[in-house]
């Protein structure tokens, strides 16, 4: 055990399940890098040297791959249906677009297509969100897509404890899964326990629990949600935050136990607000806990827009801890 | 690559039950019992059946929309895939994926595909698996004229090559992508030659020649075993029937398939030569007809008598575990 940051929480998990599993395989565009130059190997370890010194530990089984996305998710795919498990990174998650077709027409659909007889274990460790002023197609919060695609598992975990655990579980799991990681977390820090250890798909964390209003949110926004709970705090607003952890499964059960408790939800999400993460909580609570609601649903997204690069405007993009706050006084205030 | 008899009669039967399935399933299609889209690849034959007589169930192949072939070749059960065609539960499927999505993973059959060029990249993994556990397997990668322009394919070649995978692509070049003659889509001559782009041998062979594809792809693929690479052939053939059942195919010529077929049918002119060249008897060719045929009326007569899926399958084997 020790403070970790969310990167070496990733890299760790990767070196742990690599030692254990032969089969576990690490491919993407420069995580090694240097490769075929008169230099050295192993210079960038991906773009923010998450992989770094992966390469000097299992060699061969770490392979950097050239700019070609589809070829390279299609072959970890591809390989994970013949015999290995491959941690596959998509550098940015806005480079679904060059290699989707991989993703969700072959990976998604071969055990539904063959009648069950197909597994694909395949990790695609992909990175996204907003804040780090790389505009408009470095930047996006895509996980809604992928959570709309039945046979694709998505996690979005949002502290190193859980990207560590979750990880592990991606690299065990028999299915697709598809594993964003928030750009402005690797920073994070957190207790990592040294050792290996899995957090189960499919159940949130109550990272808060309050009696007055649910937050439900992921990823970056889960710090922002609990820095807007500690001001509401200090007016009285008690509120719960549940950290999705997974969007595909979800954990339906712990969102709507905790609106049935307070009876005022507030959903924050990162991503562009049609047919996202928050209109799908949404939906559900309406669906669900209509009688337990005291107030409207509140939802704090980005908006309908490209994510802007001037910092300017980035900066109003990306919900904030105040957004979120004001959202949930009005809630607190309804008809009281 | 000499030709024992056994090999000959395997490669006479792969064909012959090829062609005889596809020519029932167009009969079958008209009577709007089989639903869906379907492609058949009667004429095609040698190609798939050259290849995959080299291959056994270790070894991975993947494939096109016009799969069918290549799922007989690789040893896919035959009823099983009627059954699957039919939509029946029997099904090698489970009547889940139909016609465009036949695969058996037992057989090394990755599936049939119904995006254009979706084959290629899973084949260069299936590559990497084999070079990775070093279990001396290959993977070969079907694609049709039109495939061969996308990008997936072009990606592939490069990968494959960069990473000296043991991987054959075969890009079946039967002229037409869809409606859309190989002339006008494509700025080469001969897609074979794309393959010096990606340093790799890229060969033409006579898609109706058994005899040809054999050595060709048997020397591919003893050089993709021995870790020497991948190789681009590309066969030249003529498909019998349209891109899909219902075609009506108004965009060839009036007389080309039946020039193809009087002249230069790959079934014909294998037992032609296999027998004059005292390699089989007529007779071991008349006993196989039998048993195809009898095969073929029974997997048909299965399929239509087996039941459907029901409502408890629509949601499983959606994932492993969710």
């Amino acid at each position: 055990m020790g403070i970790k940051t969310f990167q070496q929480a990733i890299s760790e998990a990767l070196a742990l399940e690599m030692e254990r599993d032969e089969r576990v395989i690490v491919m993407g565009e420069d995580i090694v890098g240097g490769s075929g130059a008169d230099g050295e190997m192993d210079a960038w370890g991906g773009p923010l040297g998450v992989t770094k010194g992966l390469w000097g530990k299992f060699g061969d089984r770490v392979l950097d791959t050239p700019i070609t996305e589809s070829a390279f998710i299609g072959a970890a795919i591809g390989a994970a249906t013949t015999g290995l498990r491959p941690v596959v990174e998509l550098m940015f998650i806005d480079f679904m677009g060059v290699c989707f077709d991989q993703i969700f027409n072959q990976a998604a659909k071969f055990r539904y297509m063959f009648g069950g007889k197909a597994e694909t274990p395949v990790v695609i460790r992909t990175m996204f969100g907003a804040g780090l002023r790389a505009a408009a197609q470095h930047s996006q919060c895509l996980y809604p897509l992928f959570t709309h695609i039945p046979g694709l598992k998505v996690v979005v975990p949002s502290t190193p404890y859980d990207a560590k655990g979750l990880l592990i579980e991606a690299i065990r799991d028999n299915d697709p899964v598809i594993f964003c990681e928030h750009k402005l977390l690797y920073t994070q820090e957190g207790e990592v326990p040294d050792e290996a250890y899995t957090i189960p798909f499919g159940e949130a964390a109550v990272v808060r629990e309050g009696e007055d209003l649910t937050i439900v949110t992921l990823g970056r926004m889960v710090h922002r949600a609990v820095e807007a709970a500690e001001a509401l705090a200090g007016s009285g607003i008690d509120c719960e935050i549940v950290d999705l952890r997974t969007t595909s499964p979800m954990d339906e059960d712990a969102i709507l136990e905790s609106v049935e408790n307070t009876g005022r939800l507030v959903v924050v999400d990162e991503a562009n607000p049609r047919c996202n993460i928050a209109t799908d909580i949404s939906a559900l609570v309406a669906q669900s806990a209509f009688d337990a609601l005291k107030a409207p649903i509140r939802m704090v997204t980005a908006p309908h827009s490209p994510v802007p690069f001037s910092d300017a405007l980035e900066d109003l993009y990306i919900p904030t801890a105040a957004s979120i706050e004001a959202a949930a006084r009005e809630l607190a205030e309804y008809r009281s | 690559m000499q030709l024992n008899k056994d090999d000959a009669l395997r490669a006479y039967r792969t064909m012959k039950t090829i062609r005889v399935f596809e020519d029932r399933v167009h009969v079958e299609f008209e009577t709007g019992e089989v639903p869906g889209f379907v492609h058949l690849y009667a004429g095609e034959e040698a190609i798939a059946t050259g290849v995959c007589l080299h291959l056994d169930d270790g070894d991975r192949i993947a494939s096109t929309h016009r799969g069918h072939g290549h799922c007989i070749a690789k040893g896919c059960d035959v009823r099983g895939m009627m059954a699957e065609i039919y939509g029946r539960k029997p099904g090698l499927c489970a009547g889940k994926g139909g016609s465009m999505h036949i695969a058996d993973l037992t057989k090394g059959m990755m599936g049939a595909n119904g995006i254009v060029g979706g084959a290629p990249p899973l084949v260069c993994g299936a590559g990497l698996a084999a070079k990775t556990l070093g279990n001396g397997r290959v993977a070969v990668g079907f694609v049709g004229d039109g495939g061969s322009n996308q990008g997936t394919t072009h990606e592939s070649l490069n990968l494959a090559s960069v990473w000296q995978l043991p991987c054959i692509f075969v890009v079946e070049n039967n002229g037409y992508a869809e409606a859309t003659s190989v002339k006008y889509s494509t700025a080469c001559d001969d897609l074979a030659d794309r393959a010096s782009g990606f340093n790799m041998p890229g060969i033409v062979v006579d898609g109706h020649d058994f005899f040809e594809v054999y050595e060709v792809a048997g020397e591919a693929i003893d050089r993709a075993r021995a870790g020497g690479g991948p190789t681009l052939i590309e066969c030249k053939v003529n498909r019998y029937y349209g891109h899909f059942e219902g075609d009506a195919q108004t965009y060839r010529a009036p007389d080309e398939v039946e020039n193809v077929r009087q002249n230069r049918d790959c079934i014909d002119n294998f037992a032609a030569r296999a027998v004059s060249a005292g390699l089989v008897q007529e007779d071991d060719l008349a006993s196989i007809d039998r048993d195809i045929s009898d095969l073929i009326e029974d997997a048909v007569n299965l399929a239509k008598a087996a039941p459907k899926p029901e409502a408890e399958d629509l949601l499983t084997d959606v994932y492993v575990s969710y």
